[in-house]
Order: structure tokens, then C-alpha cells, then sequence
């Protein structure tokens, strides 16, 4: 993602040449945004939310919704997103994130609101905000992050740490006999009438972040259409504190985490009812 | 009511529905809140004036969310607050233990919002009953960290609605929490309201703008608003900001009712609920002849220190302050005294109302011995 920034840089003073309408967008593929600060991110090597980060703010841009957009960072490791987003935006108190993002768009109907959320706050201390906004159908898109762990306060048991995983406060590896089974929200959710889109991806390839920017998008669209509650959630490395390389997060993302948390679409209310299915399309 | 325009008119009204309508009038177009006794009415009334407003006026987009907690609730008005909404929640004792956690990060990043307390017995669940057992929680901050929030304490229904009009513009004004404190008494009952010619329906459109709001980034650059500064000099900075602000609301806006100071000799304190009833039992104490006075502090904070003291130094022999919980209120007496004379406490906690005689027994037996504190 550094790079990413840097490269920026350069950007802007290049002329672009003769915009031909279908080539215009990817004349530098890598710079920056006009969403996104010109910042260097706080994140640890190999963390997903740099990527998602960029991913989100090239689908603003893209679809033009960047100056009607408040977004709504969490408590946890992406707290900090305001410095890196370039779109308004409002701290949300630990796990509050989706009752504040309802009030602002009751007031603002028109406005595209997202709230961008790692596992521990969205669910389990901001479970029960999740589960009424999404049950409400309230209009707002919910960029969940999943890593399986608490990040920012060093490496805690989250709801989503898969059986058997170590983390700081479960030494022993996680043990579904007395801390329970990682929570599935795409499936909890899926239940839900106000729910319209529900897609889980996993950021471990060129492929998956694609995919992910995808999923992000057809996101936004649901909440542009007035169509109900969207989230995307992101299986995301934490490296530092998963105890591993990027390249083996990204490999323990495939094979242990994609197993419990099986990427696809769990709901679209604008797909055709055999479209539809835990499964991955891949 | 719904027809009710300009035209000062007597209403009869319970105190939850004065404080419901005054809301509205004032320009209020978000209400979040979750069901709890002994202030129920309330958000009934808001779900039922939003409903007709959108109808009358769909423009003005009001907005009433049965959220699914009162920590839901007052995340919301953190939201609508941010975009510049004018936004209230209500709940009882209980429930605004929960809202602290919303208060104190609206205290943090300056947004406004109304918040209704119709206090009950406490601690825990404590019981539906009329109680002020809440003073500490209001008037110290409430929630984690340095802050403070305006508390106004009504003692009529025609009060509710005067001081939830204001606590809008007041919250507007500081950029901070106001509470509006009551009890199930104050909550129930019903009076003769009127909305004055100055307390007209105020439209949105009409309302002060809020250069400050969040409505996305169109022709400026993009804002941010948060509550966490990590570097310690920031955090200072920010404490001393608030502090500053809280300040001038100090010098500013504390507000009490004096009633037969002048000559008294003794002065009993009471807000709310309870100053009803030291105004009856003032009042039977001066039919024999003592010269009682009553002092009713109007805002708990900040509170009118400045006028207990200045009725102290006149030479009053003691103060007696009578609240219905435990004697909370008495330490804000006796710093605002300052030992310029004793001050004695008299409460009944639990939800229990005592009656006018009971107290101006109290009083008579302080009268006849100042000094000789309970």
C-alpha cells in the first residue's frame, strides 16, 4: 500500500492524453484515489486494511458518491481511518458504529453511509446494533473486516477466532466447549428481511481482492438503490498478531479460515433465486 | 394539539407530553429511546408528533427510532447529531446509566443532543417511584472522562416544556449534552401548559445553521469528528478547551428561583419534585411566623452557587437541604456556603414523597436550633 502512495505522487502533474471514454480509468492504476489522504498508514506489514481501505475509497471515487459520503470508523485497529479516508467522516464509540451510521442516515437519506468494522466490534460488543440495523433495513453498508482476532489491543480471542487458534487470552487454542464456535455473521444475518446483500470474500490473492472491490461495490450499489442493508465481510490477514508471515496468513486464510468462513454471496435480493448459496463461485 | 399553531393556548398536558411537544416545537426531528417506565409517554407522544409532522411536513424528514437499547439510542443521536439535527433521547434511571457511554463521547467531540431523565428509586432497578436519586450521576458528568453536561430541573409541567424549548438552544449554544432532569411525579402529572408567542414552531429551515455538521465533503474539504487524541499534549489541549467552554457556561448560565430570601433566616435548597414541596411546607412555616426562605436551584449545573452564597454572607443562621434520595445535593450546598453556616439535610429516599407537614416539622426543629447540625 506504501507504494501505492508514493506513486501518487507523480500522478496528478502528468497530463492525461486524449481521454478515450474506456481507457480513461486505467491510466495509473496505482495512484491514489482522490478519497484517500495522502498519508502514510499506521497499519502493520501484511494487514488487509490498507488494501480495503483503497478498495473502498476507488469504489467512492468511482462511483462519483465520495461528496455525499460519511463514513463511520470503529474502535480497533482502523480507528484511525478518518486520517485516511478523504470523506467526512465520525468516530463511532466501540461497536456503535452501525446505531451511529442509522442516525445519520435517517437525517440524510440521500447521503451514502458506511461503516468500516473489524470482528470485535461488530460482533460481539456491537452485536445487537448489527443484528436491529440490519433487521430494520436500514440503508447502510457495513465494510466488516474479519481477522479472526482482536488487533489494536494485541492479539485478544475475537468471536470470529477459529477452534484451536492461540491468541493471548486463549493460550490453550480456542475451545468451543467453553468459548463457543467462531460466529458466523453472513449466516446469522442471512435470516434477516431488511438484509439485501451479504457476500464474504477472503483477501489472500490478486483474484480475492478483486473480488472483494466487487463485492464492495455491488455494496454501495444496494445502498444507492434504496434496497436495504448491505455488508461485505473481508477475511483479512493479521500477520503480527496470527504469529506469521504475509505469506503464510494469506496461505492460513485459504486453508484454515475460508473452511469455517466459506466465502460467496449470502444474500442479494437483485439476484435470480439460483444465484444464491454459501458457495464460492470460484 | 396537532393544530396547535402560533396562538398561545392553555393546554392540559402531562410533563412527558409538555416535554414531547416542547421538543418538537423546538425544532427536535430525531427521537431514538427504548421503552422504560416510569417515562414511557414520552417517547409514545414523540413516535405519534413525528408521524404527523412527516405527514404535515415531509420536508422537515422527522425521525422516531424504537431503538433496540439505550446505548443504540444514544449512538443514533450521536449520528443525527453530526449532521446537525436537533436530536433527543429519554429514559429512566437505569437506562441513562447506559447512555453515559454516547454522552461522554458527544461531550468529547462538542455535539449537541437533549437527553430526559425521569429519575426513579435506585441503585439497580431500584423501583418506578418518584426519586432524585440521580443528582451525582447528572451534575458530576455521568460517563467516563472530564466533561460536565447542563442539567436543567423543572418543578412544573409548564416548566418542562419552558426548559426541554431551551435546553436546545442551550445544547446548540455550548455544543454539549443537555439533560433535562425530572421524576415519575413530575412525568405523570398533569398541568395547564402554554407555549408562549415566543416558543413558536420552529422549522428546520429556519434553525441556525450548523457550519460544523458532517453532510458529506460537496466544496470543501472533508471534516472528521472523533473523541480519541492520542498524543498527551493534544488530549490537554482538548481538556482545556472543554474546560474553558465549561467555564463560561459556569459564570453564565447557572439559573435559580428565590422564593421569601430577603428576610429569611433560614433557607431551605430543594429542586424539582421536591421544591414543590418545600414551597408548601415555606409557606405553612411562614403562616407561624418563621422566616423561612426556599431556594430552588433551576440549573443543576451549573449550579447557583454564586446566590447561596450571596443569601449565606446576608447573614441566613442555616441551611437545610432537602432532596428525595440519600443527601447528594447538600455537598453543592455546602461548597457554595462555605461555612458562613451550618447546613443541615433532610431526604427521603427510595421513591418515598414526603409530605409538606412532615418537612415543615423538619424545618421548625432546625429553626429553634441552628447551629446543632443532624
Amino acid at each position: 500500500m506504501a507504494k501505492a502512495t508514493t506513486s501518487a505522487k507523480a500522478a496528478p502533474a502528468k497530463k492525461a492524453p486524449a481521454p478515450k471514454a474506456a481507457a480513461k480509468k486505467r491510466e495509473f492504476p496505482a495512484a491514489r484515489p482522490s478519497t484517500m489522504k495522502k498519508a502514510v498508514m499506521h497499519y502493520c506489514p501484511g494487514c488487509g486494511h490498507s488494501v480495503i481501505h483503497r478498495l473502498v475509497a476507488e469504489v467512492l471515487q468511482e462511483k462519483g458518491l465520495a461528496e455525499k459520503t460519511i463514513g463511520v470508523p470503529p474502535a480497533g485497529c482502523a480507528v484511525l481511518a478518518y486520517f485516511y479516508f478523504d470523506v467526512d467522516m465520525v468516530e463511532a464509540a466501540h461497536g456503535r458504529a452501525c446505531a451511529t451510521a442509522t442516525g445519520i442516515k435517517r437525517v440524510l437519506p440521500n447521503a451514502t453511509v458506511f461503516s468500516y468494522q473489524g470482528d470485535g466490534d461488530l460482533a460481539a460488543i456491537g452485536t445487537a446494533e448489527l443484528v436491529h440495523s440490519a433487521n430494520r433495513g436500514e440503508k447502510i453498508t457495513v465494510i466488516f473486516v474479519n481477522n479472526a482476532v482482536y488487533g489494536m489491543t494485541g492479539g485478544q480471542m475475537a468471536p470470529t477466532t477459529m477452534l484451536g487458534q492461540k491468541t493471548t487470552t486463549s493460550p490453550f487454542g480456542r475451545r468451543a466447549e467453553f468459548e463457543g464456535h467462531p460466529v458466523r455473521v453472513c449466516e446469522l444475518l442471512s435470516g434477516l428481511d431488511g438484509v439485501a446483500y451479504l457476500e464474504r470474500t477472503k483477501l489472500n490473492s490478486p483474484a480475492g481482492i478483486k473480488k472483494t472491490k466487487k463485492a464492495i461495490a455491488k455494496a454501495f450499489d444496494i445502498q444507492e438503490q434504496g434496497l436495504g442493508f448491505s455488508l461485505v465481510e473481508i477475511l483479512s490477514a493479521c500477520p503480527t498478531n496470527w504469529k506469521m508471515n504475509p505469506v503464510q496468513s494469506w496461505e492460513w486464510i485459504e486453508n484454515v479460515m475460508s473452511k469455517t468462513f466459506v466465502p460467496g454471496v449470502y444474500k442479494d435480493v437483485t439476484a435470480r433465486k439460483d444465484e444464491e448459496g454459501g458457495e464460492d463461485a470460484d | 394539539m396537532t393544530k396547535s399553531k402560533d396562538k398561545p393556548r392553555k393546554q392540559l398536558l402531562r410533563g412527558t407530553e409538555a416535554v414531547g411537544e416542547a421538543a418538537i416545537r423546538a425544532g427536535c426531528r430525531f427521537y431514538a429511546g427504548y421503552p422504560i417506565t416510569p417515562q414511557n409517554e414520552l417517547p409514545e407522544y414523540m413516535s405519534r408528533r413525528m408521524g404527523e409532522l412527516r405527514a404535515e411536513h415531509p420536508e422537515e424528514n422527522p425521525v422516531f427510532i424504537q431503538s433496540e437499547s439505550e446505548l443504540s439510542a444514544i449512538n443514533m443521536l450521536l449520528g443525527a447529531s453530526v449532521t446537525g439535527a436537533r436530536c433527543m433521547t429519554s429514559s429512566s434511571s437505569p437506562g441513562i446509566s447506559l447512555k453515559q457511554e454516547g454522552i461522554s463521547f458527544m461531550a468529547g467531540m462538542e455535539l449537541p443532543a437533549v437527553v430526559v431523565n425521569i429519575m426513579r428509586g435506585g441503585p439497580g432497578l431500584g423501583n418506578i417511584a418518584p426519586s432524585q436519586s440521580d443528582y451525582y450521576q447528572a451534575t458530576r458528568g455521568g460517563g467516563h472522562g472530564d466533561y460536565r453536561t447542563i442539567v436543567l430541573a423543572p418543578a412544573t409541567v409548564q416548566e418542562m416544556a419552558d426548559l426541554t424549548y431551551e435546553a436546545f438552544d442551550l445544547a446548540d449554544k455550548y455544543r454539549n449534552p443537555v439533560l433535562v432532569v425530572g421524576d415519575g411525579m413530575m412525568g405523570q402529572m398533569m398541568e395547564p401548559v402554554i407555549f408562549r408567542e415566543d416558543q413558536p414552531m420552529r422549522l428546520v429551515a429556519k434553525l441556525p445553521p450548523k457550519p460544523w455538521a458532517l453532510r458529506g465533503a460537496k466544496g470543501r474539504p472533508s471534516r472528521f469528528f472523533r473523541s480519541l487524541i492520542l498524543p498527551p499534549h493534544e488530549m490537554e489541549e482538548h481538556n482545556w478547551r472543554l474546560y474553558r467552554k465549561l467555564q463560561k457556561i459556569e459564570r453564565k448560565e447557572p439559573r435559580a428561583e428565590l422564593v421569601s430570601v430577603d428576610d429569611a433566616d433560614f433557607v431551605v435548597v430543594a429542586f424539582g419534585t421536591a421544591a414543590r414541596i418545600a414551597r408548601s411546607a415555606v409557606k405553612r412555616c411562614r403562616d407561624k411566623g418563621l422566616k423561612v426562605g426556599l431556594i430552588r436551584p433551576i440549573t443543576l449545573w451549573p449550579y447557583p452557587s454564586q446566590v447561596i452564597r450571596e443569601t449565606a454572607d446576608r447573614g441566613v443562621q442555616a441551611f437545610l437541604s432537602f432532596e428525595m434520595n440519600m443527601g447528594q445535593m447538600v455537598d453543592d450546598v455546602r461548597l457554595a456556603v462555605e461555612g458562613r453556616a451550618p447546613v443541615h439535610f433532610f431526604g427521603r429516599p427510595g421513591g418515598v414523597v414526603p409530605t409538606p407537614v412532615e418537612l415543615a416539622g423538619v424545618i421548625r426543629r432546625i429553626y429553634n436550633n441552628p447551629a446543632k447540625t443532624m
